[in-house]
């Protein structure tokens, strides 16, 4: 599968996706600059974490404008698998590939931290290798993580099953501690109708490969492969 | 005027500048020797210009003029030494042909003036040296001193500053892995901001910032010079007073994502050998960048401050060559390839002007407005820079500060362990590191809040560890034996992930160095770690002197921070500073005595600093290193921990933290010696299976080892002579990990 990274300045997680893809999965994988407007044919695109154009004016609003997001949102719109992580999942908001936005975190402090996921959704591109009910263990790390969206956006976002992880305690529900940025029904992740792209604040490429004592993230890589219809073996 | 200035052309004063005469020399900080010898090397009097220039390379800050004499005492080669001390950051090998460019800083002024900006500025600048090498930055620690939590301003202090750093590191993308926070009153004019960080090279990657090569460009990259920071170096040597809050001005404002821009840029054009040096303009500015490069290459240069960018119209070359504007180098390119390297900070959008070049004349020619407005010589001003040996003075109170203290007894040894366990010296500090990304590019074996943080080298199959250390208690009652005790307990904390030494950065926080007192303090620091280096073969490779730490005439304790970074040759069986299994046997490591001198438990719990410091005895502490070494390179160990503040019953109840794994154990200690800290001992916990060869080896190294327990359980339980004492291991991990967030959400002291 060829999988692309962008690069907007100021993204910082660009190495470490690539290095999940690449090295970890053994995948044909390249960064993709902001100013480009090719996709160089890549099936997957993945919006790293980072502070692009220093998240000046808001967090993901001048990469949102970039040639190369022009691009991605073309390949979104013919189907194409795109993943927002962070950043990427807060430029993908500004973009308007999905909805909703982005508040400060409840603390209004940066939050680095491991947290519980609970999967809503199995049947995704993203997520056919999890299965719904799973307790996933990620790390976020972000300042503005507090998801929010109007009510009636919130309702629709349920009933059209576009939620697909949120933050729960270890044992799997809700609990208000553990939804530690405050987010609008503990919602982590959030893909479009069609499910092509996904948004989430969490880091899978944080932990996808054993030496770091967590392989939770790994299956989310791994899923997007089986999506494409080229499905390998992953070592658990 | 002298001859030798009139064959030369003169600078011309401009008409607003004042007129150079000994008293504006005096408030520029140079004392009458100074300024006589200044006219004396220049042959003249010097210009206004020239005079700013000389009191910032004259600064303590950037002319080290009084620490020089005792810092040579370091041992600073090695066999893994590739750069010692005098570059912008040191360079050791760490093997599979990588290397590590390293070296922590302080930003103690400014941090103290506004801490935000303050520290962001602190953790940018340490960043700028490691990348000028050619090195990847990978990770900072960061080691902080506060006073009182109650004290003024003191949360308003510490909230700023963990923002501060946290904001800056965050955004560029270097994992902030550990450090360490301390509050003590000594601190409560004058706080401490020491920022590490630490980059990756290949080897033959590695850049230094010597401007060599006549003729060749030199460029100007990055953020445009605005009036922030005139005068930051000066300002850093001085002693603090009521005027502080004018000085908000001189504090410079960061920009990290400029940061970001430049660290891409400058490792992309680092690849490419049209680049010959890079120099970031850090403490006195685009003066320090020029003097530093053109000396280290023993050339010269020649400056068009015309072209320099600038934020504003209207700055004068004084103000030019001083400003401390962040994110800003200096870049020396091989002539007929100014184009490639332009094109490369062209497309991380950086501004790129060149403003100059290489000489052989060795001077620093500077001219604005068709004008030269300063013409001085490189290596007399800098190598002729004044050095002092200054008096020192045995304090006059040390034999009363030395004597025995009074220990209170004990009673209740699970009361002292919880109120220990709640003050904010020894309570959890994941409030602050949960502000820091620590696991961004995804290396991070061991985070914040371990004893030491370890990182995976990709590429490569060992690991690296790093350690920060002091104990500014110790070096206040004898700095000879703090000084080798923070250098022992670094080294300790790297052998409890198994990791063997191969260099240390310092920064050495001390108050006036023109009180006596003070003087000595830091002489005797410098020969404690000296010493300990040479115990453990351990060369210094950077560091830094931050002196004029002192409020209203009283200077901080001293605290020469140690950063001690090691190579890991295998994380297979990386063993964690908590109980990870239940039913282990739990081994205590090393001699208990009766060590109460600059104790946490006499000091936080009765206010006394008294007595000596524990002795430090490095050949122990050698012999301790090597069996950890040893055991956790063998996989025979699950948890190490070492014992350091607080004692036994304060390291027992942190390795039970984190995991939900209590313990059992029964000790030859008075309730009292729980709390004493004799130094060389450490927690281990292993396997029964492994107990037998454990205390073997134990044996071999002559290391006293004491099986005292068991693991498991949902109570830390210590039986002593005499007394017994149970804790629920929940409620006592809530105290502890909740002292700090309640602290500081009870209010800001602004």
């Amino acid at each position: 599968m060829k999988c692309g990274v962008v690069v907007s300045p100021g993204s910082n997680c660009d190495h470490d996706v690539y290095h999940v893809l690449k090295h970890v999965l053994g995948q044909e994988a390249q960064f993709l600059w902001h100013r480009d407007t090719s996709l160089h044919d890549c099936d997957l695109v993945v919006v790293p974490g980072g502070f692009s154009y220093g998240d000046y004016l808001r967090a993901g609003a001048l990469a949102a404008l970039s040639p190369m997001m022009a691009a991605v949102r073309r390949h979104a719109e013919a189907g194409g698998l795109v993943l927002g992580i962070c950043n990427g999942f807060q430029i993908l908001l500004e973009a308007g590939l999905l909805p909703g936005a982005m508040l400060r975190n409840r603390s209004m402090r940066f939050e680095c931290r491991d947290l519980f996921l609970r999967v809503e959704r199995d049947d995704l591109p993203f997520t056919c290798r999890y299965r719904v009910g799973q307790v996933l263990r990620m790390p976020i790390a972000h300042a503005e993580g507090n998801y929010v969206a109007p009510e009636e956006e919130l309702d629709r976002l349920e009933s059209a099953g576009e939620v697909v992880l949120r933050y729960v305690g270890p044992d799997g529900e809700i609990a208000d501690e553990w939804n530690v940025n405050g987010s609008a029904r503990a919602i982590a992740a959030v893909c479009n109708p069609a499910g092509n792209v996904l948004g989430m604040m969490p880091h899978p490429e944080r932990c996808a490969e054993e030496i770091l004592g967590n392989v939770d993230g790994l299956d989310l890589f791994a899923s997007a492969l089986d999506g494409i219809g080229q499905g390998l073996e992953v070592a658990r | 005027m002298s001859s030798k200035a009139a064959s030369r052309r003169s600078p011309v004063g401009r008409p607003a500048e004042p007129t150079v005469d000994e008293e504006l020399a005096r408030a520029h900080g140079l004392s009458d020797e100074e300024y006589e010898r200044l006219i004396a090397i220049l042959g003249r009097t010097p210009s206004y210009t020239e005079l700013g220039i000389t009191s910032s390379l004259w600064s303590e800050h950037c002319s080290y003029k009084s620490s020089k004499v005792y810092l040579r005492e370091f041992p600073t080669t090695g066999p893994y030494v590739l750069h010692g001390p005098g570059e912008n950051a040191g360079v050791v090998d760490i093997g599979d042909g990588w290397v590590a460019a390293f070296k922590v800083e302080s930003h103690n002024h400014p941090s103290y003036i506004e801490p935000y900006q303050g520290a962001a500025t602190g953790v940018g600048g340490i960043l700028r040296d490691v990348f000028t090498m050619g090195a990847r930055p990978v990770a900072c620690l960061d080691s902080l001193s506060f006073g009182e939590l109650d004290a003024p301003r003191m949360k308003y202090l510490l909230d700023g500053v963990v923002r501060g750093i946290g904001d800056y590191g965050n955004c560029v993308g270097i994992p902030t892995l550990g450090g360490e926070t301390r509050f003590h009153k000594s601190y409560n004019g004058n706080i401490l901001v020491n920022a590490f960080a630490l980059g990756l090279a290949r080897r033959e990657r590695i850049l230094t910032a010597k401007a060599s090569g006549s003729g060749n460009p030199v460029l100007y990259v990055g953020s445009r010079t605005g009036r922030d920071g005139i005068h930051g170096a000066t300002m850093a040597s001085e002693s603090f007073g009521e005027d502080s809050e004018a000085k908000r001005p001189t504090v410079q404002v960061g920009d990290p994502f400029a940061e970001k821009m430049l660290l891409e840029a400058c490792l992309e054009a680092a690849r490419c050998d049209a680049v010959v040096a890079l120099q970031d303009m850090g403490a006195a500015g685009l003066t320090s960048s020029a003097f530093e490069m053109a000396g280290r290459g023993g050339t010269g240069i020649r400056l068009d401050l015309d072209k320099v960018p600038l934020r504003e119209p209207g700055l004068t070359p004084y103000e030019i060559m001083l400003s401390e504007s962040q994110e800003r180098m200096v870049v020396v390119v091989r002539k007929g390839r100014r184009e490639e390297v332009e094109r490369i900070f062209g497309r991380w959008d950086l501004e790129v002007v060149p403003i100059g070049e290489v000489t052989g004349t060795g001077r620093a020619v500077l001219s604005a407005g068709g004008e030269v407005v300063a013409d001085m010589p490189i290596l007399p001003l800098t190598e002729e820079a004044p050095v002092y040996e200054r008096p020192v003075e045995v304090p006059e109170d040390l034999v009363a500060r030395q004597s025995e203290p009074e220990v209170p007894v004990v009673e209740d040894p699970g009361e002292v362990l919880t109120r220990l366990l709640e003050t904010p010296q020894l309570a959890s500090k994941e409030w602050i590191w949960r502000q820091y990304d620590h696991s961004v590019r995804t290396n991070t074996v061991v985070g914040p809040g371990g004893d030491a943080a370890v990182l995976l080298v990709k590429g490569s199959d060992s690991a690296l560890a790093i350690s920060s250390e002091v104990n500014p208690s110790y070096c206040y009652l004898d700095p000879r034996t703090g000084g080798a005790q923070a250098v022992a307990e670094a080294v300790r904390n790297l052998a409890c992930v198994g990791a063997e030494p191969v260099g240390l950065s310092d920064c050495l926080n001390f108050g006036n160095p023109e009180n006596p007192q003070v003087a000595w303090q830091l002489r005797e620091c410098i020969r404690g770690i000296s010493t300990a280096c040479r115990a453990f073969d351990l060369p210094v490779v950077s560091g830094n002197v931050s002196l004029y730490n002192e409020t209203d005439g009283v200077s901080i304790h001293p605290t020469p921070t140690v950063v001690v970074v090691g190579t890991v040759p295998t994380i297979a069986n990386l063993p964690r500073s908590r109980f990870t299994q239940p039913e282990q046997r739990i081994v205590l490591l090393g001699e208990t005595g009766a060590q109460f001198g600059g104790s946490a438990y006499l000091r936080l719990l009765y206010d006394i600093e008294q007595g000596r410091p524990p002795k430090v005895d490095l050949e122990a502490e050698a012999h301790l290193a090597e069996l950890l070494r040893i055991l956790v390179f063998n996989g025979q160990v699950s948890t190490v921990h070492d014992l350091s503040e607080g004692g036994f019953a304060v390291a027992l109840a942190e390795a039970c933290f984190g995991g939900g794994i209590g313990a059992r154990v029964q000790v030859p200690m008075t309730p009292t010696e729980l709390f004493e800290e004799s130094q060389a001992r450490a927690l281990v916990a292993c396997d029964r299976s492994e107990l037998a060869d454990l205390m073997e080896a134990a044996e071999q190294l002559a290391v006293p080892a004491l099986e005292i327990g068991t693991t498991g359980g949902a109570e830390v339980h210590i039986r002593t002579d005499g007394a017994q004492t149970q804790l629920d291991l929940r409620e006592l991990e809530d105290r502890w990990s909740k002292a700090l967030p309640r602290a500081m959400e009870s209010g800001q002291n602004r």
